[in-house]
């Protein structure tokens, strides 16, 4: 359809506030009376608390208050607790709160508080821990997730024979399709390898800092957070008190990369404290607490046995990964991680074996492309491999073994909604000049030697079955109601145009209501899974069919006639056989009103959720109401697939490279905002340019001590560590199964990213792999000087 | 971490005359501290490592700042920002070294506010120091870096007594090569060192980088005509491009005469307590023709005598092949 919004630029509505520094944080919040609250941290990677004696510090001037974990609500392990109580499971570990008029005061404070620890061993390797006898994460046990219990597992020490090659003990989770063993038996080639992926922080700018207090009865909490409405019920989990009693104030979120998604325990704290000591709570988090409590990507130990036939079909493929879950119920990264192998090659046959394995490290959660991101950048270049050995273009295999709208995903085999990926590779293929570049492949020049890189990225990118709710009011203004949150993505806005487009209203007359409770918010899905610009397009299409259905009932009310004679136009509803008999949205808005019921809000459709109820009655008798549950049908995963090129060049002398030329084609359905695509394919990519060459977590084995927390420490990429460009583009096909045809693209970028660099220095290194991720200056320097490896082969956490 | 990244309260002093400071460093001696930019000393305050009990704050004496030509060459006040000395015409024009190096700092915003004084007397980097363990730097008796398992990627190579950490600083290889002299006052006067005498490794004090007592303050850098217009070599090679310390850099002048090396001074960053000089490789080179020949051999002697740590053997060829690049490649 020809579209006056959709597929355009435009500037948000909260930019200005952006760059000129209005915008408000969390921890721009103040409030009467307010004091702050410091947290104390354990000291110990694994120990039992024994003993707290807090009176000295309660003696310190200026104290008001402490909170521990007999003050908060308990959850079952290993879910992760909100203060820690009775054993401590990492070093940064929060264990209770002091608050004070000031920073000062409180932090002066928890020195003078005493902690009768006993220490415990820890572990910081899962191989370690599997290890007959290995010491365990947790006194009980060492392999949890969620689905999966508590549990002690060892393998035997014969599964550990050879330290190069990733031992197979039993899994905690398998699943396969087809016949593997005839696939291996089938293949011409067979690519066997032992990896290793680094777990490293989210890192988020903005720290997850939070103000607090209570206002009858209801807590009000400034928080950030990606998401909106489908926090809220979580964080009042965390408080202990009913969604319906917790206003969240989240208008801006200063990045969060999937460890902000429904909340975080922290988030109690200040509202905990608030309500113990009747004051507003302040506790802004430093970038040490945030490092240990902002989450991390899970570490990989893996294995990959793929059966290429002569033509590169890929036959089969055994993947096994040790997926490091930190120490509490952790992230599910390593199922992501078998899905995305199943579609992204489409084996004929495939078996994934997985096991979570708990360390004394900080707790894991989703990091953009949780699982599918981390391993693509270790499993690309063995298709590169196969390529070189079976003789076949590397674009060429690719698309050989890509799928398409048929294609299935996992375990069960599952239906997609559709999938483009081979006309992306295509297309980026053109816009890299992919035959004339991969020429240079291995080229010296002096010292410099020459590596072309592709990568591909896949993760699931839409949902169904939110609300959609839009506004009318009588100055004429269409405001969308979003609960979908501010990650910095703009989607909130992006979405909000499909109605503008729909309902023909110029986009300076549309308002966006979002970021507090009190505005009214819907049921939407989490800002997260590069689900948004998906899922509320659906929304929106929905209420704006809605709302479109009531307009011209309105209109028919008001100048005679049945709906069917009417048609919207711009901003005004007029008759199909006489334009000149028309009304305008503004006094449409104004006859709801007058109406009530089902036009004001006063009534709401039965199948909407109950957040979204409870944001309508806050707004109903203000305008022309059009509220929907998103019914339109979905079958199947819906896959945001990316394909990336890169082109460096490495020093061989320094071990460094230059990344000369990037860029990413995205196969995201309809483009909803092209400049939103072209940052979110940038920044992916400069994230995937961290995980592949900088980024990963380095504790001390003995102490557990961190020391890659600090920023300058933990190292993501730089200006200067990316090419100061990275072309962007999309397939621009539409997905069949969403009514704008939109998909999502927030996260395969970044592996995507990371997969083009990887693959570009195993092309400028003659093929070698390193089977490992980040590839670091030292290790392409010991390469190429004939010397080992300073790490064990499979040495996690401590390199 | 019972708790960290909270500045702890100190007493403020905030003096515009050097006399002045010195009167305080003088009256709180080994409880006072010198604070210029701030980018090493925030750091050491908000981990609560380090807990002065007064700050005397030097960054208001505006007789620090500025570069000076003097009849012997020029003079930098300590508080000249590396910003200003990458920008400065006469440093580029005649000892572009350092223009090089004050550029490969950390990241514009940190050369705005850092110092050359700060960047020369910055403290060592080592996890396990910087955590506020006891170690042998802290006072302690004990090394956790220099153990078979320890994070040592980053540490020393060579001239290791106990301690294993390195120099950081970018500048202070580029200031050895260039033959730098250090003005330090006291209330008791005035004394002026060479970098040999101003870097101390472990061996001499293993609680300070430099000879800088607490009573004294370093006010100047003083760069002799020497090496003025000298072939040049700077080289960092680090993690990242911008905001990272060095793995190991390198920074040589070299007098060059009709395509013969004359004299030199060549000096490594990231490979011991201090921004070694490479006599060796002075002696390797003196007299032979710059090209690729000598600057192989250069790069060879370079690491004669390295002493590897488990995770820092790479720094063995990364020091000889940019030693090497120095002889080959540095230019007027």
């Amino acid at each position: 359809m020809a579209t006056k919004l959709i597929g355009q630029n435009f500037v948000p509505h909260d930019v200005v506030a952006k760059v000129t520094g209005r915008a408000k944080y969390a921890e721009d919040f103040r409030a009467d009376g307010m004091v702050f609250a410091k947290l104390l941290s354990s000291p110990m990677p694994h120990a039992k608390i024994r003993h707290i004696d807090t009176s000295e510090a309660l003696k310190m001037p200026g104290v008001v208050g402490i909170l521990s974990a007999d003050d908060v609500p308990a959850f079952p392990p290993p879910q992760t607790p909100i203060l820690a109580k009775d054993e401590v499971f990492y070093v940064g570990e929060p264990i209770l709160a002091v608050a004070a008029v000031d920073e000062q005061s409180a932090a002066d404070a928890i020195e003078k508080i005493k902690i009768d620890f006993e220490q415990l061993p820890h572990v910081l390797d899962p191989l370690d821990s599997l290890y007959p006898g290995g010491p365990n994460a947790r006194l009980s046990g060492n392999v949890a997730a969620a689905l999966i219990n508590m549990q002690t597992v060892k393998w035997q020490a014969s599964d550990f024979a050879d330290d190069k090659v990733l031992p197979m003990g039993k899994p905690a989770e398998t699943w396969s399709y087809g016949d593997i063993d005839a696939g291996f038996k089938d293949a011409k080639l067979i690519i066997d390898e032992s990896f290793v992926t680094a777990g490293y922080s989210n890192h988020s700018m903005e720290p997850r800092t939070a103000m607090a207090y209570w206002q009858g009865g209801k807590c009000f909490l400034y928080g950030s957070n990606q998401s909106h409405t489908a926090a809220v019920p979580n964080i009042a989990r965390y408080i202990g008190i009913n969604p319906k009693d917790l206003v969240l104030i989240a208008e801006y979120c200063g990045g969060g990369f999937g460890s902000k998604i429904p909340g975080y325990p922290i988030m109690a704290v200040p509202a905990l404290m608030s309500k113990k000591i009747n004051r507003p709570v302040m506790m802004r988090i430093t970038r040490l607490e945030e490092y240990a409590i902002g989450v991390a990507r899970p570490t990989f130990q893996g294995r990959a046995k793929l059966g290429f036939a002569q033509d590169g079909r890929l036959l089969a493929a055994d993947l096994y990964i040790v997926h490091e879950n930190g120490p509490h119920i952790g992230a599910g990264d390593f199922r992501s991680a078998g899905n995305a192998l199943s579609f992204m090659y489409q084996p004929k046959a495939m078996r994934f074996q997985a096991i979570p394995v708990l360390t004394n490290t900080p707790p894991r959660g989703p990091q953009r492309g949780p699982g599918e991101n981390q391993l693509v950048p270790v499993i690309e270049p063995l298709i590169d491999k196969a390529a070189r050995e079976l003789g076949i273009d590397r674009v060429a295999i690719r698309k050989l073994n890509a799928p398409d709208g048929n294609s299935k995903i996992g375990g069960d085999q599952g239906p997609v909604t559709s999938a483009f990926i081979k006309e992306a590779l295509d297309k980026g293929a053109a816009m890299f000049n992919w035959d004339e570049r991969k020429a240079r492949s291995g080229q010296k020049n002096g010292t410099k030697v020459t590596g072309v890189g592709i990568g591909q990225g896949y993760h699931s990118a839409g949902s169904n079955g939110f609300d959609g709710l839009l506004r009318l009011t009588p100055d004429g203004k269409l405001h969308v109601h979003t609960g979908i949150g501010n990650l910095g993505t703009y989607s909130h806005s992006a979405t909000a145009r499909v109605a503008a487009e729909l309902l023909n209203v110029a986009w300076a007359n549309v308002v966006i209501e979002r970021g507090d409770s009190r505005l009214g918010l819907p049921w939407n899905s989490p800002q997260a899974g590069s689900l948004s610009a998906s899922t509320e397009s659906r929304t929106n299409y929905v209420a704006a069919m809605a709302m479109k259905a009531q307009l011209l009932d309105l209109a028919a009310q008001i100048l005679g006639g049945s709906a069917d004679d009417y048609e919207v136009g711009d901003e005004k509803v007029a008759s199909k056989a006489d334009a000149s008999k028309s009304i305008t949205y503004a006094q449409a808005a104004q006859k709801a009103i007058d109406l009530g019921g089902k036009y004001s809000g006063k009534e709401v459709p039965d199948d909407i959720n109950p957040v979204t109820k409870d944001g309508v009655a806050m707004i109903a008798g203000t305008g022309l109401i059009a509220v929907a549950k998103d019914n339109l049908p979905r079958v199947g995963v819906t896959p945001g697939l990316t394909a990336s090129f890169a082109e460096i060049e490495l020093d061989t002398e320094t071990g460094k490279f230059k990344i000369l030329h990037m860029l990413t084609v995205a196969d995201c359905g309809t483009v909803l905002h092209p400049q939103g695509l072209g940052h979110q394919i940038r920044g992916g990519n400069v994230m995937g340019i961290g995980m592949a060459r900088l980024e990963r977590h380095v504790y001390d084995p003995k102490l557990g001590i961190p020391a890659a927390a600090l920023l300058y420490q933990a190292k993501p990429p730089t200006y200067l560590d990316v090419p100061a460009e990275i072309g962007f583009a999309a397939v621009e096909l539409p997905d069949p199964q969403n009514p704008m045809g939109v998909k999502g693209v927030g996260e395969p970028p970044l592996g995507s990213g990371a997969s083009a660099i990887t693959t570009a220095i195993a092309d400028a290194m003659g093929g070698h792999l390193f089977n490992r991720t980040p590839v670091s200056t030292d290790m392409i320097l010991n390469e190429l000087n004939g010397r080992p490896q300073a790490h064990k082969p499979l040495q996690v956490n401590s390199v | 971490m019972i708790i960290k990244d909270m500045m702890p309260a100190f007493e403020l002093y905030q003096p515009t005359q050097v006399a002045d400071a010195l009167v305080l460093l003088n009256r709180f001696g080994k409880d006072g501290w010198k604070l210029a930019g701030g980018n090493d000393s925030l750091s050491w305050f908000k981990e609560r490592a380090k807990r002065p009990k007064a700050v005397i704050d030097i960054t208001g004496i505006t007789e620090l700042k500025g570069i000076k030509e003097t009849p012997d060459g020029i003079e930098i006040g300590a508080l000249t920002t590396l910003s200003e000395i990458e920008r400065s015409p006469i440093v580029q024009s005649r000892y572009r070294v350092l223009a090089d190096a004050a550029r490969r700092v950390a990241s514009p915003q940190i050369r705005n506010t850092g110092s050359i004084g700060g960047n020369v007397s910055q403290d060592a980097r080592c996890l396990y120091y910087r955590y506020g363990l006891a170690c042998y730097r802290a006072g302690g008796n004990t090394c956790f870096a220099d153990t078979p398992e320890g994070v040592n990627r980053e540490h020393a190579l060579f001239d290791t007594d106990r301690c294993v950490a390195v120099s950081p600083s970018d500048t202070a290889p580029a200031l050895v090569a260039l033959d730098a002299k250090f003005v330090i006052r006291s209330s008791k006067g005035e004394r002026v060192v060479s970098a040999e005498d101003f870097f101390v490794g472990p061996k001499i004090d293993i609680i300070h980088l430099t000879s800088v007592q607490p009573e004294e303050l370093l006010t100047a850098i003083r760069i002799p005509k020497d090496w003025a217009g000298a072939h040049f070599y700077f080289e960092k090679v680090a993690d990242r491009d911008a905001w990272d310390f060095a793995l190991v850099n390198v920074a040589a002048a070299i007098v060059v005469t009709n395509g013969v090396i004359e004299r030199s001074r060549i000096a490594s960053g990231g490979v011991s307590a201090v921004p070694k000089r490479l006599n060796v490789v002075e002696e390797v080179i003196k007299g032979k023709p710059q090209g690729a020949d000598i600057a192989k051999l250069a790069g060879q002697s370079a690491v004669r005598g390295a002493r590897p740590l488990n995770y820092n053997q790479f720094k063995i060829p990364l020091m000889s092949n940019l030693v090497t690049r120095a002889v080959r490649d540095a230019s007027a």
